[in-house]
């Protein structure tokens, strides 16, 4: 009933519906977009960050809140995106931005598609064991193949080339940040389209019952695959685009720590829900920014009491908890 | 044969060290099934009492450990009772972000008041020299690690399999409803297991403390090498948890002498390798 209240014109056939709220939701992301432009123009490089860690949860939410798969290595497909994107621009001189994006998201797509043959063995403990394994696998890797990696020193040396030939990289973030928010809208839409598409739809399915969904005939293991290496496609880009904006990759981009923080922000904005991934990513980033200029220890307390309290008083997180007071309000005035 | 012994030895003392610790970790995910990644958390509060009362108060090391390990459980009961309590049996994502939280906090807690610098735990005198094995010398610290690891294990097996509280343990994790149908009351028995093994890890943790020095980061760097142990050697096994420990403990330790360069490869690989084939580890039983 709250699909007819939402959408006063209920007769509209649904897919018209749904480009609707599609659009809306990509007007109201642009406009927070240009408004955090305007208000905060000496920390743009920070809000790229924040998109690309955004892109990161994004991929992170396809695989744990949309398919039920339990990762605590999900960090290993951003690293993937970020070393490609940037071993492409410091070794082989290919520094045209997009082509960089490019490199990232299918080398994210074929790390996801590696490490879900592994990952996917196991379930519960042992996979999240798993997920542990190859994040370290490939951190002692990145770490060990320092004449690619540049190793403990990070990988610098990358210079990418103004963005369509036009517009430069400039010292103040302007161009990574549009460049940035423009690839989050397009991501987002696509993302939307896939999780409201039958192959999405069948994702939710093993996520709630695996065996029922194998004994209709469907392919669990393989369709879990397919959502691993486009969740890894979309990781490859966070990736590729932080290693665009700050034009160093380090080996912290590789690490179970970053793997943790990106289940926390997912849970922090809510599971399952694409706005949820965008919501917890942002709050997360900037509070963590503001709190650990004064201390890094205090941060870490802070954001421990505050994921005991979301799993006890809001275990769907921010979004969900704000779903949860606006149906109440709605509730009280009708 | 000298590489061979010494090598041995030295994963032996390693081995036991992580048997000791991981066993408590074994014993709350196969009883309250609870992917506690905190445990790292309370083995390191146990080192820090320990490193206090050595140092700062000057007692004795018996009685250090003896402090270290009643200290944790006094700060792991209410744990258990307020927080814990609530996520029995939630799903394995549920578990590990609270408990992840409660180790951010810790550590957190654990800078602020005892500072970001390594901790040392004052050993006795008997512990500080080297050993004469006849092959070759190890540390004395070491072998007291390796035999406490042996008390530990004996004493473990006596309680679960000879002991009424062992009885009703193993009831209630075969079928927590029909135990307390029949009268056991499931909630003590989550309760002292849980302070058991903390405990547990407690005494892990000072007496590792020289293979795995106490600092703040504690909790998260060995955490991933506990979770590693149980998960192959099955949650809630002993024996498993020992194989598991003595094994991992031998390839990691092998992996640095022969090849410090890619001594985790083999580790993470042995890891990926066991858990593929035995998805519910060593001895774990199939769900």
């Amino acid at each position: 009933m709250s699909e007819t209240t939402l959408n006063p014109s209920a007769s509209t056939p649904l897919w018209r519906r749904s480009v609707t709220r599609d659009l809306v939701a990509v007007l109201i992301l642009a406009a927070v977009a240009v408004a955090l432009f305007f208000l905060f123009p000496s920390n743009l490089a920070l809000l790229t960050r924040i998109v690309a860690m955004m892109l990161l949860v994004l991929s992170l939410d396809l695989v744990t809140g949309y398919s039920g798969v339990a990762t605590l290595g999900h960090a290993t497909l951003f690293g993937a995106g970020a070393y490609a994107a940037g071993i492409v621009a410091a070794k082989f001189g290919i520094t045209d931005p997009l082509l960089m994006l490019a490199v990232g998201a299918l080398a994210g797509a074929a790390a996801g598609a590696i490490s879900s043959l592994v990952i996917l063995r196991g379930h519960g403990l042992s996979q999240l064991v798993l997920s542990i394994a190859v994040v370290s696998l490939a951190h002692e890797a990145a770490n060990k193949l320092s004449g690619w990696t540049g190793g403990s020193d990070g990988l610098s040396g990358i210079s990418p080339s103004a963005l369509f030939g036009m517009f430069r990289f400039d010292l103040f973030g302007r161009t990574a940040f549009i460049m940035s928010v423009v690839l989050l809208l397009v991501v987002f839409v696509v993302l939307r389209i896939i999780v409201r598409s039958p192959f999405g739809m069948l994702c939710r399915g093993i996520k709630q019952d695996p065996v029922r969904i194998r004994a209709m005939g469907a392919p669990v293991y393989f369709t879990l695959v397919k959502m691993y290496a486009i969740a890894g496609a979309v990781a490859g880009l966070g990736g590729a685009l932080s290693a665009i904006a700050t034009k160093v990759v380090g080996l912290d981009s590789l690490s179970f720590t970053l793997s943790a923080e990106a289940l926390v922000m997912l849970v922090l904005g809510g599971t399952g829900k694409l706005f949820g991934a965008l919501v917890g990513t942002l709050v997360f980033v900037w509070f963590e920014d503001r709190v650990s200029a004064i201390n890094p220890f205090h941060w870490l307390t802070i954001v421990g009491c505050l994921l005991v309290a979301v799993v006890l008083f809001a275990p769907k997180g921010l979004t969900g908890a704000a779903e949860a007071i606006w149906k109440r309000m709605r509730g009280a005035r009708s | 044969m000298q590489t061979i012994l010494s090598i041995g030895a030295d994963a032996l003392s390693y081995g036991m060290v992580l048997f000791i610790i991981s066993i408590g970790l074994s014993v709350t995910m196969g009883l309250m099934k609870v992917v506690n990644l905190a445990h790292g958390a309370f083995a390191m509060i146990g080192g820090y009492i320990a490193s206090y009362a050595t140092q700062q108060m000057g007692l004795p090391f018996g009685v250090a450990i003896i402090a270290a390990v009643l200290g944790t459980m006094l700060v792991a009961v209410p744990l258990e009772r307020f927080l814990y309590r609530r996520i029995y049996g939630a799903p394995e994502l549920t578990q590990v972000l609270m408990t992840i939280g409660i180790t951010f906090a810790i550590i957190g807690i654990a800078n602020f008041a005892m500072g970001p610098t390594l901790k040392t735990i004052a050993l006795p005198s008997q512990l500080q020299g080297p050993v004469d094995l006849g092959f070759r010398t190890i540390a004395a610290h070491k072998l007291f690690a390796a035999a406490v690891g042996v008390v530990v294990a004996i004493a473990l097996w006596f309680i679960i399999e000879r002991t009424p509280f062992g009885v009703r343990l193993r009831a209630s994790v075969d079928d927590a409803a029909m135990a307390g149908a029949l009268g056991i009351r499931t909630k003590i028995i989550y309760a002292v297991s849980f302070a058991l093994a903390v405990g547990l890890a407690a005494l892990g943790g000072v007496v590792g403390a020289q293979l795995l020095p106490i600092e703040p980061y504690y909790a998260l760097h060995y955490m991933v090498t506990f979770l590693v142990v149980v998960s192959v050697g099955g949650a809630g096994s002993i024996t498993g948890a020992l194989v598991a420990a003595l094994l991992l403990g031998a390839v990691q330790t092998t992996g640095r002498y022969l090849m410090p360069e890619y001594g985790e490869f083999f580790f993470y690989l042995a890891v990926i390798a066991i858990v593929c084939v035995f998805p519910n580890g060593l001895m774990g039983r199939s769900k």
